[in-house]
Parts: C-alpha cells; sequence; structure tokens
C-alpha cells in the first residue's frame, strides 16, 4: 500500500525534470554559450557587469525595493485593522481586498492611465478647484503606484494569514501581566507576524525587481529595467544567449535575497508551507 | 468539487460559440501582421472565398517578427517585412521566390514602388502599405511652424515630446538633424547622434509606438515623431493635429507582403496576397488604416474622403526626394542595439 | 474613535483598489470612443464586444486554458501531495524543494527557460505549450496548499479504515478526501487565479493565433484600447462578484447545516 501510495509521485516527478529542471539547465547552458560559435564561453556574464547593465539591475532593485517597503507600510495596518475585525465584516473585507485581482491585471494598470493622464481624472478634478496640470503619468511615481496597486494584496494576504492565527490568549496575558495594548502589539503580535511579513516582502519584491510590463505602460519606457532588458534580448535582438545569461543572474539575485530574508525568519519551523 | 468543475465546465461551454473558431476549414493560413494593419473583415471575407482559416498575429517592429520567423518555432505563412528587412531576409535566404503567375492583381500595385533596391525584381514581396517618418504635433499648443527636427530639443516643449520606440527610427531622427544619413555606420557620427539622444531625454516624456496616437489625440503631448499612416488617422481624431516632415530630411518606408521558405501552404499564401491587391480589398484596408497604400487604382476614391486629400497621405514628390531608405545594416546591427540600450538605460 | 480610524483605514484601501475599476465600468457605458471624454450614455460597446472576434478568441483561450489547467494541475497536485506526504528523508526534501522552483523563479525566469526547452525541443509553439506552462507553475501551488491539510490528518483513521476491509481506493475516497478538501479547493482556486491572470509566462511560450486576455491587452494598450474592452472587464467583475455571492452563501449555508448535526 505505502509503496504504490509513493509511487503517485513519479508522474509529477518526470514532469517537473521536463518542464522546470531541464528548462532551467538548457537555459544554463545558453548562458555558456557564444552567440556566434560553438564554444563555451564565460562572455555573456562578463558583459553583464559593465558599469551600464549595473546600472538597469540596480535601478530594478531600486524600485523594487521602494515599492517593498511601501506595500509593507500600507498592506501591514491593513491586514491588523482586518484581523481584529468581528469574523464575520473580517471575511467580507478579505474577499473584498482579493477580488479585484480577478480582473486581469493588465487592464486594472491601463486603466490608471486613465486615472494619471494630463487630461485623466485627477487633473479634472484638480482643474476643477483651479490646481494646475500636475505630471504622474510617465513618471516614476507612475511605475511605484502602479507596483504598489498591483503587489498589494500579496503582502496583506500572508500577514493577515498569520496575525489571525496569534491565539488571543498570547495578548491577554500580556495585559494582565500589565503590558499597554501598544507595548503588547510590539513585543507579541509584531514577532509573531514575522513570518507572513518575510512571505510578504518576497511575494512583492519579485514580481517587482523582474516587471517590465507596468514600466513599460506607466513610465513610458524611460528607463530600462532587468525585465525590458531580458525581454529586449529575447524578442528584438534575438540573442538569446545572452539573454540566458541575464536571466540566470536575475535568479541568483532573486535566490540570494530570499535566503538573506529567510535569515530573518526566526519561526524556524516552516518545513513545507509556503506561508 | 465536483460542482465546481460542472460550473467551469459551463463557463466553457457557454464562451465556445463566441471564439469566432467554430467552423470547420478545410486549410489553415498563418499571417502575422503588423498590429491594426488591416480592415479584419478582409480576412473574413477570405475565409469565405477561399474556404481556409485565416489565424492572423500581430506584432509590434521588424526585429520581433525577424526572431519569430528565424525561430520557425510557431506556423508562419505570410509576412509584412519593411524595406531593410526585407533586404536582410532575402540575403539569408528566409523568403519565398513568388510565382507571379498567381498574383495577377500584382498589375494593381503603383510601379513607382516596384524594383526599389531591396528586390530589385520584386520576385519576393509585393508592395503593401508605404508612407514616411514625420512630426505629428498640436497646433495649438506649439508655437511657429514645425519644419526642423530641432524643434524635438527646444527646451519650451519639456514634457511634451514624445519619440518613438524604436531604434532605428529615433537615431535616424538624430543622424538626420545632425546633417547625416540615416544609414551612417561611421562610428563618430552614431557616437554624437547618442549624445544628442541622451542630451533630449529630460525633455521627452516617453519613447512609445502605436500608443503615441491616443496621447497626441488626447493631447497628452504635443510633439511626437511619428509615421505618416498614424498622423493621417490622429488629425481626422483632433483637428489641432499637423503633420510635417522636416526639411533636413526623413525615413521614407515601404512594407510588403512576402511568403516564408518554411511556409507549409505557399500556394494559398499567394493567394492571399493577391487577394490583398484586388482594388475592393486595397480600399477596405486603405480606409481601415489610413495608410498611404500601394495600390494606385483607388486614388480617386480615397482623395474623396475626408483625409485622404493631404500631403501627409499622398506627400508630394519634393518630400518623397529628401526622404530616405533605411538600408540594413548587416552584422553593424549590433552597435544601433547598444547605442540604443545605452540611450534608454542612461 | 479608535474602531471607526481603522474602518476609514480599510475603505480607503478598498477605494484604491477600486477606483480604476470603478472608471472602465463608468467608460464602458460612454458613447465616445476615445475614454478621455464623455459623450453621453451608451450600450454599444456591449454589442460591438460580441462582435469583436480577437476579443472573443482571447477570452475563449483564456478560460479554457484557466479551466483546463486548474482540473489537471488540481488532480496532480492532490495526489503528488499525498504521496510526497508519505515519503521521508532525502526523497522528500528533494520534491519538496524542487516543488518550489516555480516559485520562487520570477515569472519570466519561469517563461524564458520554458520557452528555450520548447524551442530545443522543436515543439511547435500553440496552445498545447501555453496549457503545459501554466500547469507547471500551476502544481506547486496545489500540492503547498494540500500538504499542509494532510499533515493535520490523524494517520490511524487511513489505517484503521484499511483494518475495517476498506479498498485503498475507497479509504482515499471517504476518509482523506474530506479531510483534505479544504486544501484542494484553496489549491484549485489559487491555480485558477494565477491562470487567468498571467501575462509573462503565457506571452512567452504561445504561439500563432493564440492570444489570451492579458496578451491581447498588452498588445492592444499600446494603440490605445477599445472601449469593447472596458465592456468586457464589467462583466468579468460582475460575474465573479456574482459567482463569489453564491459560494459564499453556500459556505455559510453549509456551515450552519454543519452546526446543526
Amino acid at each position: 500500500m505505502s509503496k504504490k501510495v509513493k509511487a503517485l509521485a513519479l508522474p509529477y516527478g518526470l514532469w517537473m525534470i521536463a518542464f522546470t529542471l531541464a528548462p532551467m539547465a538548457l537555459m544554463a547552458i545558453y548562458a555558456m554559450r557564444s552567440s556566434q560559435g560553438q564554444a563555451w564561453t564565460f562572455k555573456n556574464f562578463a558583459n553583464f557587469f559593465s558599469p551600464l547593465y549595473m546600472k538597469v539591475l540596480w535601478e530594478s532593485v531600486y524600485i523594487a525595493i521602494i515599492t517593498t517597503a511601501i506595500s509593507l507600510a500600507i498592506g501591514y495596518p491593513a491586514a491588523y485593522f482586518i484581523s481584529v475585525l468581528p469574523r464575520k465584516q473580517r471575511d467580507i473585507f478579505l474577499v473584498l481586498s482579493i477580488l479585484p485581482m480577478w480582473m486581469n491585471f493588465l487592464l486594472r494598470t491601463y486603466s490608471w492611465m486613465n486615472i494619471l493622464g494630463r487630461n485623466g481624472l485627477i487633473n479634472k478634478m484638480l482643474s476643477a478647484i483651479g490646481i494646475g496640470p500636475v505630471s504622474i503619468l510617465y513618471t516614476r511615481g507612475a511605475v511605484y503606484l502602479g507596483m504598489l496597486y498591483n503587489f498589494l494584496p500579496f503582502m496583506i494576504y500572508p500577514i493577515y494569514a498569520v496575525l489571525i492565527k496569534i491565539s488571543p490568549s498570547y495578548l491577554e496575558a500580556a495585559k494582565d501581566l500589565g503590558a499597554s495594548s501598544w507595548s503588547a502589539f510590539w513585543k507579541i503580535t509584531m514577532p509573531l507576524s514575522m513570518p507572513g511579513v518575510i512571505t510578504g516582502i518576497s511575494m512583492v519584491f519579485m514580481p517587482a525587481v523582474s516587471t517590465f510590463v507596468i514600466p513599460e505602460l506607466l513610465e513610458g519606457g524611460h528607463t530600462m529595467y532587468i525585465g525590458n532588458l531580458i525581454q529586449h534580448q529575447f524578442l528584438q535582438k534575438g540573442d538569446w544567449n545572452f539573454g540566458s545569461a541575464i536571466s540566470m543572474i536575475l535568479m541568483a539575485f532573486v535566490l540570494l535575497s530570499m535566503m538573506v530574508l529567510n535569515k530573518f525568519d526566526t519561526s524556524g519551523s516552516k518545513e513545507d508551507a509556503l506561508w | 468539487m465536483k460542482k465546481t468543475i460542472a460550473l467551469l465546465c459551463c463557463v466553457l461551454l457557454a464562451a465556445a460559440p463566441f471564439s469566432g473558431c467554430t467552423k470547420a476549414r478545410s486549410e489553415t493560413l498563418y499571417v502575422l501582421n503588423w498590429g491594426a494593419y488591416i480592415d479584419p473583415e478582409v480576412n473574413d471575407m477570405f475565409e469565405e472565398e477561399f474556404d481556409c482559416k485565416v489565424v492572423y498575429t500581430t506584432y509590434d517592429s521588424n526585429e520581433s517578427m525577424y526572431v519569430k520567423a528565424k525561430q520557425n518555432s510557431s506556423p508562419c505563412d505570410v509576412v509584412f517585412p519593411s524595406d531593410y528587412m526585407v533586404e536582410k531576409m532575402v540575403r539569408e535566404g528566409m523568403l519565398y521566390k513568388l510565382n507571379k503567375a498567381n498574383i495577377p492583381n500584382m498589375a494593381n500595385i503603383d510601379p513607382k514602388l516596384l524594383g526599389m533596391d531591396y528586390d530589385p525584381g520584386n520576385d519576393y514581396t509585393v508592395p503593401y502599405f508605404w508612407g514616411t517618418v514625420g512630426i505629428l504635433y498640436n497646433t495649438a499648443m506649439v508655437n511657429g511652424p514645425v519644419d526642423s527636427w530641432g524643434i524635438l530639443w527646444d527646451e519650451q516643449y519639456k514634457g511634451n515630446i514624445i519619440m518613438y520606440d524604436s531604434q532605428r527610427d529615433t537615431i535616424g531622427v538624430a543622424l538626420k538633424y545632425l546633417g547625416y544619413s540615416m544609414n551612417s555606420r561611421n562610428m563618430d557620427e552614431i557616437t554624437e547622434a547618442e549624445e544628442l539622444l541622451v542630451s533630449q531625454k529630460p525633455l521627452v516624456i516617453g519613447y512609445y509606438t502605436d500608443i503615441m496616437q491616443e496621447m497626441l489625440i488626447g493631447e497628452e503631448g504635443a510633439l511626437g515623431v511619428t509615421y505618416s499612416g498614424d498622423a493621417v488617422y490622429s488629425i481626422t481624431q483632433n483637428p489641432d493635429l499637423a503633420y510635417s516632415v522636416p526639411k533636413e530630411g526623413s525615413n521614407k518606408w515601404f512594407d510588403s507582403a512576402a511568403i516564408l521558405e518554411t511556409s507549409e501552404n505557399k500556394e494559398m499564401a499567394e493567394k492571399y496576397i493577391n487577394f490583398l491587391c484586388r482594388d475592393d480589398i486595397s480600399l477596405m484596408n486603405a480606409e481601415e488604416v489610413m495608410y498611404s497604400t500601394a495600390n494606385k487604382n483607388i486614388e480617386a476614391e480615397l482623395r474623396e474622403t475626408d483625409w485622404g486629400n493631404s500631403e501627409a497621405y499622398f506627400p508630394t514628390d519634393e518630400i518623397m526626394d529628401r526622404c530616405e531608405i533605411f538600408r540594413d545594416p548587416g552584422e553593424f546591427v549590433t552597435v544601433y542595439s547598444d547605442v540604443w540600450e545605452r540611450i534608454k538605460s542612461k | 474613535m479608535v474602531k471607526r480610524l481603522e474602518k476609514a483605514y480599510i475603505y480607503a484601501l478598498l477605494f484604491f483598489l477600486y477606483a480604476p475599476i470603478g472608471v472602465l465600468i463608468v467608460y464602458s457605458f460612454n458613447q465616445n470612443k476615445t475614454n478621455r471624454v464623455w459623450g453621453g450614455f451608451s450600450l454599444r460597446w456591449y454589442i460591438a464586444l460580441f462582435n469583436n472576434r480577437d476579443i472573443m478568441s482571447a477570452l475563449y483561450y483564456t478560460l479554457l486554458c484557466a479551466v483546463l489547467a486548474t482540473i489537471i494541475s488540481t488532480i496532480i497536485g492532490t495526489f503528488t501531495a499525498i504521496a510526497v506526504d508519505s515519503l521521508d528523508g532525502l526523497m522528500r526534501v528533494v520534491y519538496v524543494n524542487l516543488n518550489y522552483i516555480p516559485v520562487i523563479n520570477t515569472d519570466i525566469v519561469t517563461g524564458i527557460s520554458m520557452m528555450l526547452a520548447f524551442a530545443f525541443a522543436k515543439i511547435k509553439f500553440g496552445f498545447a505549450t501555453m496549457l503545459i506552462a501554466h500547469i507547471s507553475f500551476c502544481i506547486p501551488y496545489v500540492i503547498l496548499s494540500v500538504l499542509p491539510k494532510l499533515k493535520q490528518m490523524d494517520p490511524n483513521m487511513v489505517e484503521a479504515a484499511l483494518d475495517l476491509g476498506a479498498t485503498p481506493w475507497q479509504a482515499f475516497y471517504k476518509i482523506v478526501l474530506p479531510d483534505i478538501s479544504v486544501g484542494i479547493t484553496t489549491g484549485a482556486l489559487l491555480a485558477f487565479t494565477l491562470s487567468i491572470d498571467d501575462f509573462v509566462i503565457s506571452f512567452f511560450n504561445t504561439g500563432s493565433g493564440v492570444t489570451n486576455l492579458s496578451i491581447y491587452v498588452y498588445s492592444a494598450a499600446k494603440k490605445g484600447i477599445s472601449p469593447e474592452i472596458n465592456a468586457l472587464s464589467t462583466i468579468m467583475i460582475l460575474v465573479v462578484t456574482a459567482l463569489l455571492a453564491i459560494i459564499n452563501k453556500r459556505a455559510l449555508s453549509n456551515n450552519s447545516k454543519r452546526g446543526e448535526k
């Protein structure tokens, strides 16, 4: 019986070899091949470490960090406030905060272009009270807004999931021992919610660092980010080797950040669970 | 769980009739064309007439079409490369030598557009649409005449300028403004153009392709570098807009229909190209797309429309004479790509 | 007082999340073609929507892909999770970690690596490649949703059932499945959401004529989206809201029934 059950893992094992491992290996091979000849080379990687591409990487990391920080600052209180509501309201607010994700993210991003534009809704309202047009669309600010908008639920949900599991008895005990609700929050709720925070950070940081659609639409391609650079190599230049090398570097970078981030996760027992 | 699956299946079944892929056809033709470059009705008509399903996909640059065709990773029969891309694809043996007997409607094509340098005998391509690159601007927002590329470097239009998101076109504009050829292979000239474009970045709203029309129509910007056909359409939507080909000269371009060597249905592909050259079909496409048509028989009809009788749609010989055609830079293209990456990332 | 502030915060946040959707809905009734000027109330874009072949075919492929990917990944994911739960030692570590790869990789890396593989194997790009890609990134989420539920299960239950003469299949169907059904539903829902919202992975793994909504919007957004898409968004959001309301109502009534027992 047990053997039969174990055998059920086989199909997915084969699937992973075909569609996860083999593609990764292929990407590594492409990255180490020269685009001209058939020789093995590290040139593709070396090319990336030029000031130009370092700047591309840095810009991507920079906007990802800022986006993640803003998401945390806005998302944590939101998750907390929802978690302390009575159960029924809690469910409603949670569903309401996730519902927009069921509408295509590109559609929602496109809609922002109508709101932020020079003749968009915001400027129409501003001009009605006599304030001149402000440029929001086609600036870095619009990119932050667009990313915050798209990724905020990824921050709220994991934090919320951890917060509702914290036993209220801890807080009661703290209060019985004379802690103010403020210090009870800092000393108990905050540390216990760290796993959720860390999951939230990685779930926002990852898509933010590699996005190429949001800047393309909301910033007007002013700045090249690493996602745009990869896309450009594969679809416009047709340089799959260099494109693979950049992808490998992006992958290594993300893995490294996740490892560093997990160092802060003190909960220890996270073996199989995503959050 | 079962109910959920049943529900999902219902949704799927309900959606199927709308998908437009219900009718069985005996053959399938794969067409890869520029976005918004045909009257969709034309494909329906072709399907009816030739009992052949048309699978229609779009692209947004010559380069991305080339990569797709080169990879041959998805079936594709008919493509619409521009001049310099035709040259490159012919050189690399990617285009099929047309059997002209199967394309009698080629007689409808304006002879001026035949026998160009990129395909001297028109062995591989049949002209489709053509035009120029110029400045589309809002006369209410711009003072004085627009007759020089220099206006794109004018400080007073800071935050009002939109550039085209395409390496050849944008670097070409800078080269022309400096008085060089758009096909320059001189590193000093190209570096000079690069510096000029980098210095322009603070004035520019962004680098866009097709959406630029919407932006200029909606007055999100005052000046944009764009194709003549897009300009014609935009002017119909916002009468304040006007189009000008600067005196320093510009680019003239010709998009042609061609068949890939890897095509598995060349006969039907030739029928499709022949169909596109038919007068009524050319007229439908021209009226929908508003780019300058290659068909010489429909000028009178087009001149009667409220947009056709314009210099943007029918440029004078004098305008055409100061424009040059892009040539395929060969291996030198990587220099352009690198320059473009540098401009975009600075 | 504090409670009110908290609620105000949540409402402000919801306003932020729904503002763009509201704008799309309002403009879907706009008589004008351009989104920027209001030309009076009209239903013309709803009629135009059903005649727009491109949008309808994009919608069809999106739903077909999402439904198939959800069903297949839920089945594979559930059985794999059961198997992995019975594994221990190195094999378990290998499975759990490999399963994480698509989760922690960025979309663009996952999408491109699969594109390379399909191109290398000379598989023609089209609906099949897109579907395989979707299934691949959905399965890990199903497994991650089901595994914790399996852990919480009392292993003695299955043994007891088998001792009492149940076939393994009966034991699975009668004991395991009801216990992990919440995990399976969560996984399926997650898979469906991810599939329907995906752009990057589909973008790199689709072929001639197969366009999903994301890809359609991406290429359409570059030339100014036609207002039909506003109408489609409105319909989609209404359908989703209605579905959720039905599911919620049923869940609530189920809960109360269970409570009575």
